[in-house]
């Protein structure tokens, strides 16, 4: 299979909506690339079975490589294991729900949307998608990089002319701290290459030449430049202090960027810590992992007891992603098999439910025209589909056993505790401890949102989800469900993957007890 | 041997017959009229541009004062695309104007003179391409016959560049006293670090600085891109600094190669002067120009890094980046220069709610801005990253920590421009515009260039195959 076309059909997608007519070209136009991409992305899942099934153990399948930059060392160089078509799932899954959600994005609900730049908000959203697929099958760190900075600027301008609230702000909140992550990992990537050595002097940028031996950097130059690759992508992951872009970013986007930002963008500086920097730098991870953990064990309590204040929706699951995604990090950071495939699973886990949350509250907001908890209240009464999937996303995200959250904390969890030294056992339970108040505040928000007396009569005569939102949620449920009752395929699939990393960091760990304390 | 003076001269000898055309024109000339007579003038340039991809031969004339090579016609034949553009953006400017051939007959005059500036292989024959092609810039600036800022900008350009000059010189003949020659080979032969020398060289990097607008060398130019027309402030910052750089980096690389160890520290403190007090000073402007002054101040920081870099690739990067350089700020020119020209609004704040009247023009300085941020998929990104590249492989990361934290305070100033264009709402915005062929011609040959030259690898390939000689 020809990975190219993952990059290729959204691109030509986002091409083919600007000669269109008219909305409805438009957005049937979008739709029909996403399905694509999404028939794409399930026909490599089974190529990849039957590759793995008839004995293929390469690390990566599908690859191929062309010569870019020749003179530099910089190919386009693409390829796939588990992780990445784990991720190519997620982020097709939510493209799909994204551009069904916001198929009436031209009908003004208040002042300040366009109308009449409906084309522009797809093509952006399209080519934002072209960033994420082309990051994660990405094999050459230039290329990585560079796809990794493409879906910047898009974000930039769907928050910016789409959003909400003090949008401005937020965009240029958001544009400038990603760019600043963006920086960081330039310089980690620089620093990074220029201690290759694949002789006569040259260097490499090849995300599979530089693990092997002798090519890949001594421990000092690691821990010089670990910590800029992972500052830099965590800051995309929302890695605390520089989580401050998350609840603003999110809060101001419009629907379809919020699901966008929190389901694919947020796993695009997770994945980057896991395949660059630890991947990359192994010595250097083991050497800062009590950093790691530390940091992402704050986010996740932070996060939590900071949703609790939160009174609009949006943010309750902005501050929330805050703390889900401190579960990425922490199972990145303590370098388990185990904890690392909780880690991606948490990924797919969050971008989905995160998508479905963000959805739910568009379309709550859509009818009511508020985000506040306390102006909200019976909901399941006047509109009964769309409130149970607000209640399915908020179940999935307090991590109740059939939903992929379940999966994915436990997995975290369990490969954590694996880790007998008293420091990864506090934050393991402290981390697990941030649960009761994700209970607290999902509960809370369905109660007074969803469940109760209908707050206003205006709510009376309020429709249920349309067609189109009611597809959007059902994928999403989907994928969650899928997760959560059967976990053994996603397990499978990360497996080899995984293990090529923790070979990596094992090869560490061997050599030299770690002592922390 | 007169063919052989005829090909090896042959951009310059086809420019100066240009000159001349257009001086045979200027005496019949009131009988044409003034959008005929620069369609013609145009295609004169587009002639001029496609002579440069035939015949190219190498070798050197004049006992080695006037060399060229596959490099040198390269770097000749961006200039002549940068004309050919910025010659097609003032379409709508020059149509109103009554000395138009004598607008072309002064830039292509500092067009011939950075022709054999470029070619010099000596330091007076530098000298005096320098001289050319800075003298009629001033007039050029001067052409907004009303204006009185117009003047102003002329009075301040001469002055410095006259400055300038004279640091050169001072530096030349302290030159031609250490070493006892004006050849760049014996020159770099004679060179052994004495204080006099490293005096001269001082001297000699001063007047260059003072060309590119190298912080603290730079405060004549927010004033004087300010002042000029549009049209001469995109051929001063993108046209004159790209003919500095083209002669400045080979003259490091080979001539001065032995005082590496101590021009390396020099620019790297420029470098960084350069990028920070450039970004600093673009964040409050308001006029557009202005802002495009100082970020092309910080602009030529970045290039500094790269030189820094001081190899192979540092040279190939640098010219590479001047290309796109050239296309990005040709494009953000362009479009302010068009709407300049039609209704004289040039701040931030006209520029709101843009979009709704003018997607086009929004969309192309949009992309343009986009490429001098160096945000992906523009050919900026490719032009930024290869630079930092280059300096990285110096081996000082301080440089491209402070470098790479520079793009995103510039991205600053770039985003508010595009803010203002897309997000910002206006009671009066700029009314729809109805773009000519030329400038329309103009800007997709800028927005197309900046999105395809990145993703041509071999471009690169071939510009860094040709810098070997370093």
């Amino acid at each position: 299979m020809n990975l190219s076309l993952l990059v290729l059909v959204p691109l030509v997608t986002a091409f083919a909506i600007i000669p269109c007519k008219g909305i409805k070209q438009v957005r049937a136009m979008s739709l029909l690339g996403a399905l694509i991409q999404l028939a794409l992305g399930i026909t490599l899942l089974i190529f990849y079975w039957q590759e793995r099934g008839a004995g293929n153990t390469a690390v990566m399948l599908f690859e191929s490589n062309y010569s870019w930059f020749k003179p530099l060392n910089i190919n386009y160089h693409i390829g796939v294991d588990g992780i990445s078509i784990a991720m190519i799932l997620l982020t097709s899954f939510v493209v799909v729900a994204g551009i069904l959600v916001s198929w009436s994005i031209e009908t003004p609900v208040r002042p300040v949307i366009r109308a009449g730049m409906g084309k522009e908000f797809f093509f952006l959203l399209l080519f934002l998608s072209v960033g994420a697929y082309g990051f994660f099958i990405s094999l050459d760190l230039f290329t990585m990089f560079f796809f990794l900075e493409v879906s910047v600027i898009p974000k930039f301008l769907l928050i910016g002319i789409w959003g909400s609230g003090k949008k401005e702000y937020s965009a240029m909140k958001l544009a400038l701290m990603l760019m600043a992550g963006s920086a960081f990992v330039l310089v980690g990537l620089l620093g990074l290459y220029f201690n290759t050595d694949t002789g006569y002097g040259s260097h490499t940028f090849d995300l599979l030449l530089i693990p092997e031996k002798d090519v890949g950097l001594g421990i000092g130059a690691q821990n010089l430049f670990f910590p800029f690759l992972f500052v830099g992508f965590g800051i995309f992951s929302a890695l605390f202090p520089f989580h401050t872009w998350v609840p603003d970013g999110h809060s101001s986007a419009p629907t379809a960027a919020s699901m966008f930002l929190a389901g694919i963008s947020m796993k695009l500086g997770g994945y980057g810590c896991l395949r660059v920097a630890t991947f990359l730098m192994p010595g250097a991870a083991v050497q800062y992992a009590w950093i790691i953990i530390l940091l992402s064990t704050i986010a996740i309590i932070y996060g939590a007891f900071a949703t609790l204040m939160q009174k609009d929706l949006k943010y309750i699951n902005a501050y929330s992603s805050i703390s889900h995604c401190g579960f990425v990090l922490l199972g990145i950071g303590m370098l388990t098999q185990t904890a690392i495939t909780g880690a991606v699973m948490q990924m797919v886990s969050h971008g989905l439910m995160t998508a479905l949350f963000f959805a739910a509250i568009g379309m709550i907001y859509n009818r009511t025209h508020t985000r506040m908890v306390a102006q909200l209240g019976g909901l399941l009464k006047v509109m009964p589909f769309i409130s149970t999937v607000f209640v399915i996303a908020g179940l999935c995200s307090l991590g109740l056993p059939g939903t992929s959250g379940f999966v994915a904390e436990m997995t975290v969890f369990i490969g954590s505790w694996q880790n007998t030294n008293a420091f990864y056992r506090i934050a393991t339970i402290l981390a697990c401890a941030s649960i009761v108040v994700t209970t607290v505040y999902v509960l809370r928000a369905v109660g007074q949102a969803i469940m109760g007396p209908i707050d206003s009569a205006r709510y009376n005569n309020l429709t249920d989800g349309t067609w189109n939102e009611r597809l959007a949620a059902s994928i999403l449920i989907i994928g969650i469900m899928a997760i959560g009752t059967a976990p053994f395929w996603l397990h499978n699939l990360l497996a080899p993957g995984v293990e090529t990393i923790i070979q990596q960091v094992e090869g560490i760990i061997k050599v030299k007890e770690v002592k922390l304390w | 041997m007169v063919n052989g003076i005829l090909a090896l001269l042959k951009q310059e000898l086809l420019l100066s017959v240009i000159i001349i055309v257009l001086l045979i024109i200027k005496i019949s000339a009131d009988e044409w009229k003034t959008s005929n007579l620069l369609n013609v003038i145009n295609l004169l340039l587009l002639i001029n541009f496609s002579a440069g991809f035939v015949l190219n031969l190498e070798g050197s004339l004049f006992n080695g004062m006037f060399n060229t090579n596959k490099l040198i016609i390269l770097e000749k034949n961006i200039l002549n695309l940068a004309t050919l553009i910025i010659s097609l953006q003032s379409f709508n400017w020059l149509k109103e104007h009554k000395h138009v051939i004598e607008f072309y007959v002064l830039m292509l005059c500092t067009l011939l003179g950075m022709f054999f500036m470029i070619s010099s292989g000596n330091l007076l024959s530098f000298y005096v391409g320098l001289e050319l092609s800075s003298i009629p810039l001033a007039a050029m600036a001067n052409f907004d016959l009303a204006r009185r800022q117009s003047s102003e900008a002329a009075f301040k350009l001469i002055i410095s560049s006259a400055f300038s000059s004279a640091l050169l010189l001072f530096g030349i003949s302290l030159m031609y006293g250490a070493t006892g020659s004006l050849d760049f080979e014996i020159i770099r032969q004679q060179l052994n670090g004495s204080s006099m020398q490293l005096f001269a060289f001082i001297l000699l990097l001063s007047g260059f600085a003072f060309k590119i607008s190298v912080v603290p060398f730079h405060l004549w130019t927010a004033d004087v891109y300010e002042g000029a027309p549009v049209a001469v402030t995109s051929y001063l910052s993108v046209v004159s600094k790209a003919s500095i750089f083209f002669v400045f980096v080979p003259v490091l690389y080979t001539v001065f190669k032995s005082l590496a160890g101590s021009w390396y520290l020099m620019l790297v403190v420029l470098s960084i002067l350069t990028m920070v007090i450039g970004n600093l000073f673009a964040i409050r402007q308001n006029n557009l120009k202005r802002l495009l002054a100082f970020s092309s101040i910080s602009q030529v920081g970045f290039i500094l890094v790269g030189i820094s870099g001081s190899s192979q690739a540092g040279s190939a990067s640098v010219i590479y980046f001047v290309l796109i350089y050239t296309l990005s700020n040709l494009g953000a020119f362009g479009v302010i220069s068009f709407i300049s020209a039609l209704t004289g609004k040039e701040s931030i704040d006209d520029y709101k709610g843009l979009y709704t009247t003018n997607p086009l023009l929004s969309w192309v300085l949009a992309i343009a801005l986009f490429s001098l941020a160096g945000i992906p998929p523009t050919a900026g990104f490719f032009g930024k990253f290869f630079l930092l590249m280059a300096g990285a492989g110096g081996g000082h990361y301080e440089l491209i920590v402070i470098a790479a934290i520079n793009m995103v305070v510039a991205l600053y100033y770039y985003l508010r421009v595009i803010k203002a264009i897309f997000m910002e709402s206006n009671e009066h915005p700029i009314e729809k515009l109805k773009i000519s062929p030329l400038p329309r011609l103009a800007m997709l040959l800028c927005a197309s260039g900046i999105i395809v030259t990145g993703f041509i690898g071999w471009l690169y390939d071939y510009i860094f195959s040709l810098s070997t000689r370093f």
